[in-house]
């Protein structure tokens, strides 16, 4: 059993993937000085305080300004630079899209676009602060890789393996805490998904907090003898379309959940996949084609529809569908 | 006629709601809402703003557009103030469920013209409105806040240009000029001065006021009716955090509510202010 480390769900540590991101680009930039990290008035918030105190040459504050800073990026990055472009998803790539779309993904520019604060989970913001489109928006750029790390570890590798890759990224992750699942130093491969847990009635896809949502799922319907194969897929695009359809080939029957649009989102890319290659049952676990609104992020997580128990109903249904 | 002295006492009761919500929701922004108090107060209270609380929906009312989304509280507090909707109510800020949304929506609460929260994204929409206005020879006024630190976004500027060059006179801006930001202070993180010097070269009518003195401020909404060639803007100089001490001027209560004790020591002292 491929196993990223954690014990039992319900007792393991909770961390925060933003402090995952802040501490992989400050790894990233103290290695390669061609690293630069800029930001739009948020630097305390997405964790890049201590860059810009340590490396300040590495460093650009542009003020509220996103869309000059997306382009600022391709600029450096048609010049040699590896530019990480951070604030708020709802505002990068949200308000800056057309700078993502042509500036850096046409140009092909070595941009990381960082989307912070992503999800219904950001809380009593409200609806405006919550980007839940993130994903469909970058999803249908060419050349651009689209990636939703699981927890804090996860989150840390990524960023190394984004520095790694050359060519237009971009990486989400929410606010709150999430149950650390993966183990530090786990190199993330790009286009990697991974079983956290083998069944063999119902395959889960998740990404982001709801991968501890499908353990738990899993863990649940064990007792009645329905057996999860839970599998984490940070890599959104490139999908790894090898082990989701050796998986769904194997229990006839899929659910994907993620902290997203269902439209457009990783279940809107596995449905597609599953579509093509090997029809069968696909329902998708997110946000209904709604906005969100203010609240805790538990009350949140819950109303919309991101909770174990609605893995649940639609691996019930996904189960039914297949009979 | 101008009561300053009932504008006063709104402005008073304005901060002390705005403290008391801000601890019941348990996040929210702090500095912006309480130094806005006077200039919101003046608007909604010194007949400034052509507005009926029984009727919010009214045809010919005078629209304000909150720009600057995030400093929603003194919106709502006044709005409450106004009668628009009982002052328990604003006790749900930012909860499941509230009418107080934590930045700012037009179909959750009267009052609330359109919604914001991404900077910037007001000042385009209240230049519809005026435009509509306008076309429709409407005699009522659009009033867009705006804070400085949205002027970093270059959607403030298409809209400067634009209105400008619309000659929108029955459009003013009022600037919450509180010189902070979230990452600091505005001419650390990124310099706006001159800021009156770049609307005048948009063709706007500039006036500097205090932003904490009611007579300046009704002095210059007044001043900005009776314009009638070209849209005003009033640089209301502010103090972030105002009638709370240990966040006067403090850029780091940007974005933090008190915590019940420290509510406490604040309405302590918002409430012993001479009015
Ligand atoms: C488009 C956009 N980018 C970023 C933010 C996040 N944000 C909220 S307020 C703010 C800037 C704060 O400056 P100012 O508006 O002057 O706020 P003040 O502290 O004076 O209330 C930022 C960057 C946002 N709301 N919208
Ligand atoms: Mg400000």
């Amino acid at each position: 059993m491929e196993h990223k480390g954690f014990t039992d769900i319900r007792t393991v540590e909770k961390g925060r993937a933003r402090e995952g991101f802040g501490l992989g680009v400050l790894d990233a930039a103290r290695a390669n000085k061609n690293v630069m990290a800029l930001c739009a008035d948020l630097t305390e918030s997405i964790m890049l305080a201590k860059l810009r105190e340590e490396l300040p040459k590495q460093f650009v504050e542009v003020g509220v300004a996103e869309q000059n800073m997306m382009g600022i990026a391709a600029g450096l990055a048609l010049s040699g630079k590896i530019p990480f472009v951070a604030s708020y998803a709802v505002f990068n790539p949200g308000r800056n899209w057309d700078q993502l779309r042509v500036s850096v993904c046409y140009s092909n520019a070595n941009v990381k676009v960082v989307g912070a604060h992503a999800g219904i989970s950001v809380g009593p913001d409200g609806a405006t602060h919550q980007a839940l489109e993130d994903i469909a928006i970058t999803r249908v750029l060419p050349n651009l890789l689209v990636i939703a790390p699981t927890d804090i570890h996860e989150t840390r590798a990524a960023v190394a393996a984004l520095v790694a890759h050359n060519g237009p990224c971009y990486i989400r992750f929410g606010r709150d805490v999430v149950p650390t699942l993966t183990k530090p130093d786990m190199p993330f491969e790009i286009g990697k998904a991974y079983a956290l847990r083998h069944g063999s009635h119902c395959t889960v896809v998740a990404n982001g907090p709801l991968v501890a949502e499908a353990l738990l799922a899993a863990e649940e319907l064990a007792g009645e003898g329905i057996e999860l194969e839970v599998i984490a897929s940070p890599s959104i695009k490139p999908l790894d379309s090898h082990t989701i359809l050796a998986s769904a080939k194997k229990t006839g029957c899929v659910v994907v959940a993620e902290e997203a649009q269902i439209i457009g989102g990783l279940g809107s890319a596995v449905a597609e996949l599953i579509g093509e290659a090997a029809p069968m049952p696909v329902i998708r676990v997110g946000i209904h084609d709604s906005f969100g609104e203010s609240g805790t992020p538990d009350e949140l997580m819950d109303r919309y529809g991101l909770r174990s128990r609605h893995i649940i109903a639609a691996a019930r249904k996904a189960l039914s569908l297949n009979r | 006629m101008l009561h300053e002295t009932i504008i006063r006492e709104k402005a008073q009761a304005i901060r002390a709601s705005i403290v008391t919500m801000l601890a019941a929701a348990g996040s929210g922004h702090s500095a912006g809402p309480l130094g806005m108090a006077d200039v919101f107060a003046t608007l909604y209270f010194g007949e400034v703003l052509r507005h009926k609380a029984e009727e919010p929906e009214w045809e010919d009312r005078d629209k304000l557009v909150l720009s600057c989304g995030h400093i929603c509280p003194v919106l709502y507090a006044t709005l409450a103030e106004a009668g628009y909707f009982p002052k328990e109510e604003l006790l749900t800020l930012r909860k499941l469920d509230s009418r107080l949304q934590g930045h700012p929506h037009n179909l959750a609460l009267p009052g609330i013209e359109t919604s914001s929260g991404p900077l910037s994204q007001g000042i385009s929409q209240a230049i519809g409105m005026a435009l509509a206005n306008r076309l429709d020879e409407r005699r009522s006024h659009v009033y867009a806040i705006l804070s400085d630190g949205e002027h970093n976004e270059g959607q403030i500027w298409e809209g400067v240009m634009f209105a400008g060059n619309a000659g929108l006179s029955n459009l003013t801006v009022i600037i919450d000029r509180n010189n902070i930001q979230i990452d600091g202070p505005t001419e650390q993180i990124m310099p706006l001065e001159p800021l009156a010097d770049k609307y005048r070269a948009f063709n706007w009518h500039v006036r500097e006021v205090d932003g904490h003195n009611v007579r300046a401020i009704w002095d210059a909404c007044m001043e900005a009716r009776a314009i009638t060639d070209g849209p005003t803007v009033i640089i209301a100089h502010t103090i972030p955090g105002k009638g709370v001490d240990f966040m006067e001027y403090d850029y780091r209560w940007h974005g933090k509510p008190p915590t019940a004790e420290q509510a406490a020591v604040a309405l302590t002292q918002i409430m012993s202010e001479e009015v």
